[in-house]
């Protein structure tokens, strides 16, 4: 039942975001056919085509419809500049930025989480809390081009750009990874030490646990329901952060594609890839509130009600 | 850069020393000054000088010179204007649409309450540079959509806060045994509910400004922002980038001052939201 | 842990058997300390401290929590510690294992358990010599856990094998029924008394030799109370030692041999229970055994100091001579004072409600003739098929009390929201003053408002907590005299200080935030609130259960004394029978939303007739004293 709405939910969130993606593009100004054609070739066989394409010429509501329909069916249109389909541009491309976003989401979780249960004494902490505020605060390019000056150019340990194997994924990775670490140890450490003032906790050190297994087995658990909470918004900061990572360190991939097609306006391009990524968003959000029932047992449906005396 | 946007600022963090929130607070004024008269701290960011072109810092140009002879630091202090202007108005935009939104959602009806939060949710689906990138490519680059995307995307934050503290000052016993002296809804939502939700968006609004600020420096720094000449942060680091084999003082030293703005503003909304939560539980 | 400091009761026993205490058979101790100081009798001492003293260093001057007590616990005794909050009894119990808090500066000039001085290694000792069962199991044991698994790591923190056999023992011999289906289930699946049952088969999991339970039974409903204190006696009786820790000395009372009485810190008074219950020296215990309310109790006063109102006529101002009525010593008044009004409330049975001596009032009730302020017919309140409040009719009349009693569950709350007009009713009416008051809109209900009053509980939530106390009781007013005065003033005016006096609190609060008050001073501040706009009802839900028994009494005359002096009649609800008992003049028992059986409270509590009434008297701890 849960489930069931959760999902319903998700679809409902996904019609929206498309629908407001699908807003925008009647917003910009200019004729639509000038929109979806950007600064690709512009003849009266291409505008025509797009006109019955897009289906240009019939009712507002229809037309809306049909972009629905077709989204639905992952159709997301065509590039008239690149000459494509976008799906088939998304497809070619998602690979680099999703092998660059997995690697960073790894390393920033391990990194958080090694933070947080290791920074634990005063000092520690301090000098923890001190890291996770300076790479919150500075922004991504900025600790990419440190990186980069320190260890491509002046060491010369990695590829100064490029995309191809495990050296050029290195310092990408890291800079992606690092503000991400800074949040989810700052969200960690606070479910945990809030854990750690629970009555429970008292409980399991009167059992005559040590400190370390009272927080591994105790209080990490409590503290990574909050920290799913911020699935949905880590998948926002990778993505966005790739857009800009990608330039930094001049990789191929899915953020390149959508900062040439908004500077070549080329619409369909855009459009695709914002809804695209909502909708990664949306099922990764889901699936985050469907782990929460898998770590709280609380918040499953109960099977029997408490009985007894 | 769509970092920490929608991160809980509710987190409970360590009182920051006093110390730093002293030194956090100077860093402000300073950069309030630089914003407001620029001319008092520094020299024309325009002005370049061809002989000097690409020189370390030195005790004439304490930040160096960039790749036309411009004062690096002249160009940082100038910059300030644009960089808080944009996020000053952005976030102006996100609390105030956020506050309103948000008020409507948590004092209506359910199904008004359902539709509002799920297009909250269908919004803060798209990740903030993408949905700035979105406006970019339908409005051209430029500060005003630069301001009107950060403004947009990071409203949801703000509503969702205010709803959900309204939801709980609502079911407050404070509100509900208010009932009981005969005061009518009106007067409930203005005396309790509304100050009591308002309360805590002014600090939030100061550390959501330093994020404002750095997705504004991200943007810019893609070029979607002020386009050059103009000495905004995000463009100057990235028209630096290109020299930075040759001159890193052009790119690390402008960023140094946009990440220390972020972390005073973080150092001092958290300050303030520890006064604030000690004087009202 | 392998440790070189390894205890000589390190439980490693056999496989096969279960833990000592629960074959209710001990090994005995090294004999070596019964030697030294072995105390009055010759049993092994299983802890000895002396001039314990327990310091929190904090910004704005320690806190002495402990401040040079001495403790001996013999093996097979029940010592208990009672105080009330920030006494330091807690702090006590909890240095035995060393878990006073990371920041603690223990103390001590000995400090011996099981008979060998420090360094000890605390892991090995935490449930291998103590176990310790803190107050409300949901809480107390980890929500995300399964029972099962929460006992079985105590026992693979001690090495002890066949943790699936010894987990269903454990459950069986705490009486859990089906211990193969709890063990799996979570604490919130179980019921209070399941989980605290289960709770302290963790604590014995690994054999310990002494039990510290520190407010073990205090979240429990009182039936509920009652079979753990029963569980917690079959384990003294089979030889466990316990150390109960609680603020109630009717709970101790049942239990314990030897009592301890802790006030900020020090030990006041100790000795066998019979003693120190009978016959109390300290006056500090004096005054906490007279505070206790009870049938004993009724009509007379239980603090040791009257309040303000008690000597004041009403609607005057109040010559401020108690304005800080907090500290009880400065009054000479005897603590048996009797109440001004004793016959009135003696005698409650034979009124009709409309009483004599009560004529100071001009409220609209006055020209009721039947007295009656509320009244409720066939009240019943369900939500989809879950019928909470099931036909329940009630009469409050004028210048009465009425308690209405009930363990957590059984519907009083929402009778006080559906009289209160915070929920409509499923089916049924009230009528307040003698007028329609369910299914009227909000609005035409807004005008007689002010007529019923709410105190809840917990008084902190129920103020604004951006508002001063004069802005908080200036709301409370009436409009009329707000206009005069207050919107000037902000809360400062005459009527909020006359209100403030008659609750008994100085002027001196006006500026504060209800944060800073004490639990006293707030619900003395919502008292006075609800006084405020003069109303006919008050209904207190609870308002003297998250409080000091001290402060309790003192609120507890308070609100005897406002019905005395104003005739307002009180809707009082409890889950404390003895409160009950010594405040009301009928009392109403409820049960699973239906009220079971309601008459004077003299007749309900000495001849019950129902058999729900009957288990839940039998179930009050009783405080064997013979005053």
């Amino acid at each position: 039942m849960i489930v069931v709405r959760r999902l319903l939910t998700g679809l409902v969130v996904l019609w929206a975001a498309a629908t407001a993606a699908y807003l925008a593009l009647l917003a910009a100004p200019g004729s639509t056919v000038d929109s979806i054609i950007g600064d690709g070739a512009d003849t009266p066989l291409i505008r025509a085509q797009i006109i019955q394409e897009w289906g240009l010429d019939r009712p507002a509501v229809v037309q809306y419809l049909d972009y629905l329909w077709r989204a639905a069916q992952g159709d997301l249109g065509r590039s008239y500049l690149l000459q494509r389909p976008v799906r088939e541009v998304i497809a070619d491309q998602i690979g680099p930025t999703l092998t660059l976003a997995v690697a960073a989401a790894l390393l920033g979780a391990l990194l958080a989480l090694t933070l947080a249960v290791t920074t634990r004494r005063p000092w520690a902490r301090r000098v923890s809390s001190t890291f996770e505020l300076v790479v919150v605060s500075t922004p991504p390019f900025l600790i990419g081009i440190v990186l980069l000056s320190i260890f491509s150019f002046s060491l010369g340990w990695f590829p100064v750009s490029g995309g191809q194997g495990f050296a050029s994924l290195v310092l990408p990775a890291v800079t992606l990874a690092l503000p991400v670490a800074g949040v989810l140890t700052q969200v960690l450490r606070d479910g945990i030490d809030r854990a750690m003032d629970e009555p429970f906790v008292v409980t399991a050190r009167a059992r005559g646990l040590g400190e370390r297994a009272v927080l591994v087995r105790h209080a990490l658990r409590h503290a990574l329901l909050p920290a799913v909470t911020l699935t949905g918004w880590l998948f926002g900061i990778l993505l966005g952060g790739a857009v800009i990572i990608e330039t930094v360190f001049g990789r191929p991939g899915l953020g390149q594609v959508t900062l040439q097609a908004v500077n070549s306006a080329d619409m369909p391009v855009v459009l695709a890839v914002v809804v695209f990524s909502a909708f990664v968003y949306v099922v990764i959000n889901t699936l985050a509130d469907l782990s929460y029932l898998l770590i709280d047992p609380r918040l499953r449906p109960a099977p029997a009600t408490p009985t007894g005396a | 850069m769509a970092l920490a946007l929608d991160r809980p600022l509710s987190v409970r963090l360590r009182r920051p020393s006093g110390a730093g929130v002293f030194a956090a607070a100077g860093f402000l004024a300073l950069a309030l000054v630089a914003a407001v008269l620029p001319g008092l701290l520094a020299g024309d960011p325009l002005a370049a000088d061809p002989l000097h072109v690409l020189e370390g810092p030195s005790a004439a140009h304490w930040f160096g010179t960039d790749q036309l002879g411009r004062d690096v630091l002249d160009r940082v202090v100038h910059g300030a204007r644009h960089s808080l202007l944009i996020g000053v108005v952005a976030t102006l935009i996100a609390v105030t649409a956020g506050l309103l939104l948000g008020l409507l959602a948590g004092l209506t009806h359910k199904y008004a309450d359902e539709a509002l939060s799920r297009s909250f949710d269908a919004l803060s689906a798209f990740p903030l540079l993408l949905l700035a990138l979105l406006f970019v490519a339908v409005a051209g680059p430029g500060t005003v959509g630069l301001v009107v995307a950060i403004g947009i995307a990071t409203m949801p934050h703000y509503a969702r806060v205010v709803r959900s503290q309204t939801f709980v000052v609502r079911q407050a016993h404070y509100v509900t045994q208010a009932v009981a002296f005969g005061h009518s809804r009106t007067r409930l939502v203005l005396r309790h509910v509304l100050p009591n939700v308002l309360g805590p968006i002014p600090v939030l609004a100061v550390i959501g400004l330093g994020e404002a600020i750095l997705a504004a420096a991200g943007l810019s720094f893609l070029g979607m922002g002020p386009q050059p000449p103009s000495p905004e942060w995000g463009a100057m680091l990235s028209e630096g980038r290109g020299y930075l084999s040759v001159a890193w003082w052009t790119t690390v030293l402008p960023g140094v001052v946009v990440t220390l703005l972020v972390i005073s503003l973080t150092v001092v909304g958290r300050h303030l939201q520890r006064r604030f939560e000690g004087r009202h539980p | 842990m392998t440790d070189s400091r390894v205890h000589p009761r390190t439980p490693t026993p056999d496989p096969q058997a279960l833990p000592a205490s629960l074959n209710g058979k001990h090994v005995p101790l090294t004999a070596a300390d019964e030697t030294r100081d072995a105390g009055p009798d010759a049993r092994t001492l299983l802890v000895s401290v002396r001039e314990l003293h327990v310091t929190f260093p904090h910004r704005r001057g320690d806190v002495h929590a402990v401040r040079g007590i001495n403790l001996d616990i013999h093996q097979g005794e029940c010592v208990a510690i009672v105080g009330e909050s920030g006494s330091g009894k807690s702090v006590t119990a909890r240095t035995l294992v060393g878990l006073a808090g990371s920041n603690a500066q223990v103390r001590s000039s000995r400090f011996e358990i099981d008979g060998r001085p420090g360094p000890f290694d605390w892991r090995t000792l935490r449930g291998g010599f103590a176990g310790l069962v803190l107050q409300d199991a949901l809480v107390s044991l980890d929500p995300l856990r399964t029972i099962g698994a929460e006992i079985a790591e105590v026992l693979r923190v001690h090495r002890i094998g066949g943790r699936e056999q010894r987990v269903r023992a454990l459950l069986e011999s705490v009486h859990v029924p089906d211990p193969d289906r709890r063990a799996r289930q979570h604490p919130h699946q179980l019921s209070g008394g399941l989980r605290q049952r289960a709770l302290i088969a963790s604590a014995l999991a690994a054999g310990p030799p002494l039990l510290i339970a520190d407010e073990p039974t205090t979240a429990l409903d009182v039936t509920v109370q009652s079979q753990i204190l029963d569980l917690l006696a079959e384990r003294h009786a089979a030889g466990e030692t316990l150390l109960l820790i609680s603020h109630d000395l009717a709970v101790v009372s049942r239990l314990a041999d030897r009592v301890l009485v802790m006030r900020n810190g020090h030990i006041v008074e100790s000795g066998p229970t019979a003693t120190l219950l009978s016959a109390p020296t300290h006056s500090y215990t004096q005054q906490l055994l007279a505070a206790v309310p009870s049938a004993a109790s009724r009509g007379r006063r239980l603090s040791h100091q009257p309040t303000a109102s008690s000597t004041t006529a009403p609607n005057q101002p109040a010559p401020s001579t108690t304005p800080n009525p907090v500290p009880p010593q400065s009054s000479t008044t005897p603590n048996s004072t009797p109440r001004s009004s004793t016959a009135q409330t003696r005698a409650p049975q034979s009124s009709t409600g409309v009483r004599a001596g009560q004529a100071p009032s001009t409220s609209d009730s006055d020209q009721l003739p039947s007295g009656v302020v509320i009244e409720a017919t066939g009240l019943r309140k369900g939500y989809g098929a879950h019928i909470v409040v099931d036909d329940v009719n009630l009469t409050v009349r004028r210048g009465e009390i009425v308690g209405l009693v009930g363990e957590s569950g059984s519907g009083k709350t929402t009778v006080a929201q559906l009289l209160f007009g915070l929920t409509p009713p499923t089916s049924g009416s009230v009528a307040f003053e003698g007028a329609p008051w369910t299914g009227l809109t909000e609005r035409r209900r807004r005008p007689r408002r002010r007529r019923l009053q709410l105190i809840s509980q917990d008084p902190l939530s129920a103020f604004d907590p951006r508002w001063t106390v004069g802005r908080i009781i200036a709301e409370a007013l009436p409009a009329s005299i707000v206009d005069q005065d207050t919107r000037r003033r902000r809360g400062r005016s005459d009527a909020v200080q006359t209100l403030l006096e008659r609750v008994g609190l100085g002027a001196d609060l006006l500026d504060r935030y209800p944060r800073q008050l004490s639990g006293g001073q707030r619900q003395r501040v919502a008292i006075a609130r609800a006084l405020a706009p003069r109303p006919s009802l008050i209904i207190c839900d609870e308002p003297v259960s998250a409080l000091d028994v001290s402060v309790q009494a003192q609120v507890l005359d308070l609100l005897a004394d406002i019905r005395d002096t104003d005739g307002t009649a009180l809707l009082f609800i409890s889950h404390d029978l003895g409160v009950i008992h010594h405040l009301a003049d009928r009392v109403l028992v409820m049960r699973d939303g239906v009220v079971v059986e309601q008459g004077p409270v003299d007749d309900v509590f000495h001849n019950p007739q129902h058999e729900y009434t009957r288990a839940l008297i039998d179930a009050v701890p009783a405080l064997e004293v013979s005053r």
